[in-house]
């Protein structure tokens, strides 16, 4: 709407002694304010009342189930869990790092595999199908037989210069399959670029690369946030897959730690430290979104 | 005019700090074609907004016959049931045909079942003109025939009330005609029609009363005869002189 854009100037529109700041509302709008505030109070009630018996119910049927105190010392043991946090904290450490390491690797591989699929240079067509089929395969595998396939046939093959630390290993896994994904995400975000942002670069004088650079890129990454930021999120939990290979990560750690004391609370705390990442990241990611739905309103104009 | 269908007074809507509608009165009698004339920014597309309930009034009220429209309390899907809106840029829903465009909102809403409710709207798009565009998608359709078909769908649920938001604006100017044609149609059969419009001509064709709005307070109210051939205030003659020299 027009209005929401042009500013209405003030004071022209208004009469001395009757500026905004001067105006008194109605007794009709005041009831109407009163009416709207008490509904207001009510629904706040009624959500939380519904939330904390919602709680409650779930709380009650755990408890009430006949396994319940078996469930309640080899899951929640306080005394298990504080015995191994250390451990786990110094193992998540590491799929912190996994996760750094592997997000950089996957954001450069997959935005490079995304241009070379959308350029139309004929030099470029072997790379193109280099490119389709390295997605079409590596979408197709699940990370966890990529992560088992890399881990143990790489070293296997006793090339010069292989790395053979494993959470080395478990990272190339895990670049070799969220790549691809992520490279189709960017695809799709090049796409999305409406054809005529790119002819009006192009009417400027800015040649292919130019516009990809200036133009179609900037959109098309802001276009693709929030999916980018849902396989971040994956990606942050799958560097667990590699406690198969067995570098000492905080599902791995875990799994030590509750073999030797025969108790489960150890993967609890793991699980605890993976939401306390993924939640904020979460919010992040809900927060992006809503940041960009607003702006693509803004640009359709109504 | 001593009842009115619709009954606003004492309007007021303001965006932050901005002030848009300082303190609107406006009647419109059954049957009447009243015309919101004044530049943009002028306030009248959220006067049109306000009375649909698309926005919260900061003040005063709106009455449709006996409803206050502006009472919380009221289920504002029910009033809106009894108003049809047009707006500027057609806002058809692309991924279904004309037929259903104009028959989702008597199926859905009014639950009209499927067979009436098509027959009724191929009657609409027949007077309307687009007797054989009914299983077109809107992308087929040039932009007159899209806002043509869009007045269809705001007339399928029989509203007691129109608004109409500078429906003719996005459209090229050789296709206005088309669509101020309709209007004038539905105001030979006794519709009422509140409308926000740049066409000047049109509004002294049709228009029962045309109000001109500046800075968010009507300046000036009358028949067409007076606001536009004899304004009497100096904004109103100074905002003609501009509309008319682009015309």
């Amino acid at each position: 709407m027009d209005i929401g854009k042009t500013a209405v100037p003030d004071r022209s529109a208004t009469s001395p002694g009757t500026l905004v700041t001067g105006y008194r509302p109605s007794d009709h709008e005041r009831e109407r304010q009163r009416y709207r505030r008490s509904r207001k109070r009510r629904h706040t009630w009624l959500s939380t009342l519904c939330t904390l018996l919602g709680l409650v119910a779930v709380g009650a049927a755990a408890v009430a189930s006949p396994g319940w105190e078996r469930v309640d010392s080899l899951f929640f043991n306080g005394a298990e869990l504080r015995s191994a946090f250390p451990d786990l904290l110094r193992g998540f450490w590491l799929n912190i790092q996994m996760f750094l390491v592997a997000e950089v690797l996957i954001l450069v591989l997959g935005l490079l595999i995304a241009l070379v699929r959308v350029t139309r240079a004929p030099g470029l067509q072997p790379l193109r199908l280099a490119a389709t089929v390295y997605v079409d395969v590596f979408r197709g595998v699940p990370t966890l037989l990529l992560v088992f396939l890399v881990g143990f046939g790489l070293p296997a093959l006793q090339l010069q210069g292989t790395p053979s630390e494993p959470w080395i290993l478990g990272v190339i896994a895990l670049t070799l399959s969220y790549t691809a994904y992520v490279a189709e995400v960017f695809r799709a975000g090049l796409n999305s670029v409406h054809p005529a942002q790119r002819n009006a670069a192009r009417a400027l004088g800015l040649n292919e690369r130019q516009t990809v650079r200036h133009v179609v890129l900037p959109q098309a990454v802001r276009n693709v946030l929030p999916p980018l930021l849902n396989d971040f999120i994956a990606l942050q939990k799958d560097t667990a897959l590699v406690a198969v290979l067995g570098p000492l990560e905080a599902l791995r750690a875990a799994q030590i730690k509750a073999d030797y004391d025969f108790n489960y609370t150890p993967y609890l705390g793991a699980a605890l430290l993976f939401i306390a990442v993924t939640i904020p990241l979460t919010r992040f990611a809900d927060r992006l979104q809503r940041r960009a739905t607003q702006r693509t309103w803004a640009g359709a104009g109504q | 005019m001593s009842e009115s269908l619709l009954r606003i007074r004492g309007l007021r809507k303001q965006y932050g700090e901005r002030l848009v509608l300082r303190s609107i009165d406006l009647d419109v009698a059954e049957h009447q074609v009243v015309c919101l004339i004044g530049g943009s920014g002028s306030g009248k597309s959220t006067l049109l907004r306000c009375v649909d309930l698309l926005e919260v009034v900061d003040d005063g009220t709106v009455h449709l016959n006996e409803t206050e429209l502006t009472d919380p309390r009221l289920d504002p899907d029910v009033a809106r049931r009894r108003i049809g809106i047009v707006f500027q840029a057609y806002n058809l829903f692309p991924h279904l045909s004309v037929l259903d465009n104009i028959t989702l909102a008597p199926r859905q809403v009014h639950g009209v079942p499927r067979r009436k409710a098509e027959a009724s709207a191929r009657e609409l798009l027949d007077r309307l003109g687009l007797a054989d565009k009914a299983h077109e998608h809107p992308d087929r359709l040039s932009g007159g025939q899209q806002q043509r078909a869009a007045i269809a769908r705001a007339l399928a649920t029989e509203p007691e009330l129109l608004l109409f938001d500078e429906i003719t604006s996005a459209l090229d100017p050789e296709l206005v005609g088309e669509v101020l044609d309709v209007v004038a149609d539905l105001k030979r059969r006794g519709l009422t029609i509140l409308m926000a419009t740049h066409e000047m001509d049109f509004a002294r064709r049709v228009a029962d009363r045309v109000c001109f709005l500046e800075g968010g307070v009507i300046v000036e109210q009358g028949t067409a005869e007076q606001v536009l051939t004899a304004p009497r205030e100096q904004a109103t003659r100074r905002f003609l002189a501009r509309a008319l020299d682009r015309s």
